[in-house]
């Protein structure tokens, strides 16, 4: 992994069985077979089948608490991270299984990269050194010039570089909300992420940053697969290209509903109770 | 609860200059409050929370007290010493003040600084290794019981610690001494007097070996602060780090010791101030020495501290007012070094969490 460019080969999207050359380039489709999940004896996520083509955006909506945000936690190996988190069921990455060993931990959480609800620039560190935080944290090694063409080439990307690029030297913090948000998106397409998982990215910013990173979602979405928690309709409508709905019936893990092009699901779902949530009568 | 004095005229915006041009919303609500007419918010204490309050100040006081009571009386008891020696008691390394002689802290001051540099020096690197490894890679209940054993050994008392490393320690201890002595000899730090060579015999009862003993006293403080402010770094710096695909290592260096930075530095001073007064230990361990050398290897050593605690029984008048002269002395060094370690754990940003 010497050649960081993000220029990488775009596959073919909308075909679920792009291959790509090198395996760990490009966007690569993200498939949960059968996933299932518990904090401690409490199941919270049971039976959960998604494919997450390449290049694709995928939405995951559904009420709070119906284990949306687990599902996410589980695609790059976060869920672990909380004491007593355990889960069961494969999730593969162009068909390569993340969590029997065949990819080091590290490489499944550097190819599928994570946005959360809140921005968490590292406060100590200048926006350009954000940006390239990855690099370091995961001990990958650039020249100079590299490092300044992938902040100018990330910051770009995540449509930040014109409001950034005379106060590279300042302090992440120092940005306003949407702003850290989009540096944080900045700063894992840096590590040239296959997969980029966002949940709620939105959730904490004004409808103004709000509409900047949904753009910036649908301009990146071509080099990177994207799955994307959200609470917002209308967002979901907008951003994804297929659409999942998660619920969790009373004392009941949550399951799929339903799942399809985001276009049937809002105006067409199968399940009267998609329909009841994509209306907003209950959630 | 708030009062106003002219009730009719609550809440007015300020009125603008007249010569303002601008006619806005604000000047559509007309009045003629003037500066004499701004309130005053009274508050009206309940008697429980007056009461409370009362309490509280006081015992806050007390501390106050207490120091300046201290301070007071260690200037009055040892103001007659110091009018006698005069700028003396800085410069002069001897201690005869019972015989008339001349007395002064030129040697005790710098040999109590460097066993507590020396301690330092030892304490704080593993203290931050053991902070970390508690917080960021021991499992579970490894932690619980490693926080609650190095907790057990910050309540050893230090008269223990000095048993110890007279009895068992130093004996051990003297064969790494003499291996500095013969191979860093060249470093100011480590070298013996060639008159004696570097036999086992002279290095006993030195500076180093009171470094030690003295650096496991403060091993258990300093970690104790580190742990604390470790354990507080943000979870949402720490996942974005992880997310990144980073190490664990990457994780500590890029979140948690750049958030721990002021837990460090103020765990260490906390750590400096306890070395600086520790008494009994060092006591136990030097044999006192009134001529200041930087061999921290070689036989002989001092501390204000253990100064006091040797001499007091057998001083007459004159002798103790010395005496309290010099823990004069070390009560406003470490008075200095704890102000400043405070200041500088107040000025790190701990506890702030990933807020936008």
């Amino acid at each position: 992994m010497t050649d960081l460019q993000i220029t990488t080969p775009v596959p073919t999207v909308g075909s679920s069985t792009a291959v790509v050359d090198d395996e760990t380039r490009g966007a690569a489709g993200l498939t949960a077979k059968n996933v299932a999940c518990w904090f401690g004896t409490k199941k919270v996520l049971e039976g959960v089948g998604l494919d997450m083509a390449p290049g694709q955006v995928t939405a995951l909506i559904g009420p709070s608490g119906c284990g949306k945000s687990t599902f996410l936690r589980t695609l790059n190996r976060m869920h672990e991270l909380v004491p007593g988190a355990t889960l069961a069921g494969e999730i593969l990455i162009n068909g390569v299984d993340i969590y029997r060993g065949a990819i080091p931990v590290t490489d499944v959480r550097r190819r599928i990269g994570m946005v959360f609800q809140k921005p968490n620039p590292f406060p100590a560190m200048t926006v350009a050194e954000n940006v390239v935080s990855g690099l370091k944290l995961s001990g990958l090694k650039v020249t100079k010039s590299e490092r300044e063409d992938l902040i100018e080439s990330c910051l770009t990307k995540a449509g930040l570089w014109n409001e950034v690029k005379n106060r590279l030297g300042d302090p992440g913090r120092a940005l306003s909300g949407g702003q850290q948000q989009r540096l944080c998106i900045a700063r894992s397409l840096a590590v040239s992420p296959q997969v980029l998982l966002m949940d709620e990215p939105c959730s904490a910013l004004d409808p103004t940053s709000t509409r900047r990173i949904e753009q910036t979602i649908s301009e990146i979405s071509e080099s990177v697969t994207i799955v994307i928690v959200t609470h917002n309709m209308q967002q979901a409508q907008r951003v994804s290209d297929r659409c999942a709905f998660f619920l969790a019936a009373e004392n009941e893990p949550g399951r799929i509903i339903e799942e399809g092009p985001t276009k049937d699901i809002f105006t067409n779902p199968r399940d009267s109770r998609t329909e009841d949530y994509v209306n907003g009568r209950f959630g | 609860m708030f009062n106003s004095r002219s009730p009719s005229r609550q809440w007015t915006v300020r009125r603008r200059a007249k010569a303002d041009p601008v006619t806005s919303v604000t000047d559509v609500v007309e009045t003629n409050a003037l500066e004499k007419d701004r309130v005053t918010p009274v508050v009206r204490r309940g008697k429980v929370d007056r009461v409370y309050r009362a309490v509280a100040t006081l015992s806050g006081s007390i501390v106050f007290v207490v120091m300046a009571l201290i301070g007071g009386f260690l200037l009055y008891r040892g103001i007659d010493a110091l009018r006698l020696s005069g700028w003396g008691f800085i410069t002069e390394s001897q201690w005869a003040p019972d015989m008339g002689g001349a007395f002064g802290i030129a040697a005790v001051l710098p040999y109590t600084v460097s066993i507590a540099l020396v301690a330092l020096f030892l304490a704080v690197p593993i203290s931050v290794a053991t902070a970390l490894f508690i917080t960021e890679y021991a499992p579970r209940r490894l932690r619980r019981f490693l926080t609650a054993t190095i907790d057990l050994l910050a309540a050893v008392p230090s008269l223990i610690y000095g048993l110890w490393g007279l009895f068992y320690l130093q004996p051990r201890l003297i064969t790494l001494s003499k291996w500095l002595a013969d191979n860093l000899g060249f470093i100011p730090f480590f070298k013996v007097n060639e008159d004696f060579g570097t036999s086992l015999g002279v290095f006993p009862s030195s500076t180093f070996v009171a470094g030690v003993i003295v650096s496991l006293m403060v091993i258990p403080i300093c970690t104790s602060v580190m742990r604390e402010v470790f354990g507080q770094a943000p979870p949402g710096e720490r996942e974005g780090a992880m997310a990144l695909g980073g190490t664990r290592w990457g994780v500590v260096r890029d979140v948690v010791l750049p958030f721990g930075r002021g837990g460090i530095i103020g765990g260490s001073m906390l750590g400096l101030g306890r070395a600086l007064g520790e008494t009994i230990a060092v006591t136990l361990i030097i044999s006192p020495s009134f001529d200041a050398k930087w061999s921290i290897v070689e036989q002989g050593s001092n501390s204000i501290a253990a100064l006091i605690a040797l001499k007091f029984s057998e001083s007459t008048e004159t002798g103790i007012s010395a005496l309290m002269a010099a823990g004069l002395a070390l009560f406003v060094i470490t008075l200095i070094v704890n102000t400043a370690a405070s200041s500088v754990v107040n000025r790190s940003r701990s506890g702030s969490a990933t807020e936008i």
